[in-house]
């Protein structure tokens, strides 16, 4: 007993600031959480059908019980949400048995991941072939579509932000001014303005007759800025690896690529974990402006069902609804790159 | 004897600082030459010129019949013949050491996974560190890594072998064994370029002291005729400190 109390004399009253600290942290604490509580579970609302039943003065969860499929899959069709799940529960399922796998295995489910599932998961979003019913672009929404932009973007501008980073080094004259141009263009435009561009004026300057998916030109738009960031991050980490590493891999005759590939980067994108878990998230989390094209990912169909007649007055349960998942999946990243990086670090 | 490597009239500047002087330099099959001389009198840029590290920016460099110019193929071709190990080692930190020894093999060579381990044992073997093959650069001791960035250099199979200050970076108790090696790499007739001050090393298995400053070579001469008479002044004076 003497020991906690010396522990927390120690600790938390050292002296008069902190002693002031503990304090005012304390109250702050007691002010804030326990009425938190009250409103999120005490004295909120969890059954029922519309707002009518929420009259405890709590939150009123009942909202995001009704519109939950609205803002998992947007205003794909209910019967079909299936052709959603199937493949974010297989992606889920081998993301953990990844784990368990041994390397060889663990290759070909990476290969397999990355080239066709995506194609294949589009495909069966889509549908219009087998019998399935066609869905279009504009229909789907919610978690859904967050996850598709994010995932689409991630993979394809974590390769394009490695080319542009080592074009950037590259003593190719026009590699290297091209990828300095391309990445300070990027990184010098606000991305609500990217995706307008995308949205509403590339159309036009496409020739009368084609037409490509709004989605995809979003999703390219995102991946392109994200790119130009991706491209900043992997560059800190080329510099960090020493010449030497050039000289060495160069010395037994390794060509540029090779010695990239199997020397360099591995070296330099294991420094910069951090960074790149960082864009990650920071991709993730810029999904909700695609609303400015008419896109509704999970935020953008929580405004839209807070502005329904008999729905009016939900924004702060729907807000924190959102905070939440956003804040479930961003969290799941960050502790997946610690990971990561604490098993790189132990293999050597 | 035919010249395996041959320098005529090289120059090198780094911007404005003129490193190699009109630099003539020749070194025949199986010869093994030693390259010393103050520290930034240009002996490293010299044997980094060999296998293209350096560009060289007047003159003309021949390795194995190949000139050394913008051409793409000399330049793997001649760095796949010559091998080179470094002061600081430049072991690849991220893979074990009889994966260090095989990556080119597979990659550059073309040779399968089973081969290039082999052949990465028998030469880990010869630097006596095949016990330490699964480990990676970081765990070994300093003499250790060299020896391993040897192997490294040998599974290529190359003609000629530059070493830039190879004990340099290494504790005093550490030299030997790294010397020991390249000695016995000597004996089995391996074209050699050392850049050392170890003279002990050069006075045992040099065929030829090569002395450089401020970007020249001041004085060439057999072994024995460079240690019993060396005529230039700064010669004199390097050896009287270094001896
Ligand atoms: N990449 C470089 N850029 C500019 N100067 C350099 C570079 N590398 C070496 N030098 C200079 O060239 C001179 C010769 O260097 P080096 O060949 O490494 O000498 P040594 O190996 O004999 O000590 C030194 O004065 C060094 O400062
Ligand atoms: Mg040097």
């Amino acid at each position: 007993m003497n020991k906690t109390l010396n522990y927390i004399r120690e600790k938390f009253f050292s002296s008069p600031i902190d002693a002031f600290l503990t304090i005012s942290i304390s109250y702050l604490i007691y002010l804030t959480i326990p009425p938190l509580l009250d409103w999120m579970f005490i004295s909120a609302t969890f059954s029922g059908e519309s707002k009518k039943e929420c009259v405890s003065g709590g939150a009123c969860w009942v909202f995001v019980k009704i519109w939950f499929n609205r803002f998992l899959y947007g205003m794909y069709p209910n019967d079909e949400v299936w052709r959603v799940n199937l493949p974010f529960g297989i992606l889920v399922v081998s993301i953990i048995v990844y784990r368990f796998l041994n390397e060889k295995y663990k290759k070909y489910l990476f290969l397999f991941l990355i080239i066709p599932f995506p194609i294949l998961s589009l495909m069966l979003f889509s549908g219009g072939f087998l019998g399935l019913m066609p869905v279009e672009t504009r229909e789907w929404g919610g978690l859904f579509l967050t996850l598709v932009i994010s995932i689409f973007a991630i993979i394809f501008c974590f390769p394009l932000g490695v080319l542009l980073a080592m074009g950037r080094r590259s003593n190719l004259p026009v590699v290297r001014y091209f990828s300095v141009g391309f990445i300070e263009f990027w990184r010098g435009v606000p991305l609500i303005t990217v995706l307008f561009m995308a949205g509403v004026m590339f159309p036009l300057l496409l020739p009368a007759g084609t037409n490509m998916d709004k989605l995809v030109r979003v999703i390219i738009a995102i991946t392109l800025f994200e790119a130009a960031y991706m491209a900043e991050v992997v560059r800190g980490g080329l510099q960090a690896v020493g010449r030497g590493q050039y000289d060495a891999s160069k010395a037994i005759g390794m060509g540029y690529w090779k010695s990239h590939i199997f020397i360099i980067l591995p070296q330099a994108l294991k420094l910069v974990i951090p960074g790149i878990a960082n864009t990650f998230i920071a991709l993730f989390k810029d999904t909700p402006l695609v609303f400015v094209v008419g896109l509704l990912e999970i935020l953008g169909m929580v405004n839209l069902a807070k502005t329904n007649p008999a729905w009016l007055g939900m924004a702060t349960e729907g807000y924190v609804f959102v905070a939440l998942v956003y804040w479930i999946f961003c969290f799941a990243m960050s502790r997946y790159s610690l990971s990561i990086e604490e098993k790189l670090k132990t293999t050597n | 004897m035919e010249n395996i490597i041959q320098l005529k009239q090289v120059n090198k500047w780094y911007g404005d600082f003129h490193v190699l002087k009109d630099i003539n330099f020749e070194v025949s099959e199986k010869e093994k030459v030693v390259i010393c001389g103050p520290s930034g009198s240009g002996k490293s840029t010299l044997i980094r010129c060999i296998n293209r590290l350096e560009e060289h920016q007047k003159g003309e460099i021949i390795v194995d019949g190949m000139t050394l110019d913008e051409n793409t193929k000399n330049i793997s071709a001649i760095r796949s013949e010559v091998g080179m190990v470094f002061q600081q080692f430049n072991l690849f930190p991220h893979l074990s050491i009889l994966e260090n020894c095989t990556l080119a093999q597979i990659w550059v060579k073309k040779k399968t996974k089973k081969e290039s381990e082999a052949l990465a044992m028998d030469y880990l073997k010869k630097v006596q560190i095949d016990d330490q093959a699964a480990k990676f650069p970081g765990q070994l001791s300093g003499g250790q890594q060299q020896r391993a960035a040897i192997a490294r250099a040998l599974c290529m199979e190359p003609k000629i072998m530059l070493f830039d200050e190879p004990t340099s970076a290494l504790d005093p108790e550490m030299i030997k064994e790294v010397l020991d090696v390249m000695v016995d790499l000597a004996k089995g007739g391996m074209t050699m370029c050392v850049v050392t001050h170890e003279m002990g090393f050069a006075k045992e298995v040099a065929d030829r002291v090569v002395f450089m400053d401020e970007g020249n070579i001041v004085e060439a001469k057999k072994t024995k005729d460079f240690f019993d008479n060396p005529e230039n002044e700064r010669t004199k004076l390097f050896l009287s400190q270094i001896l």
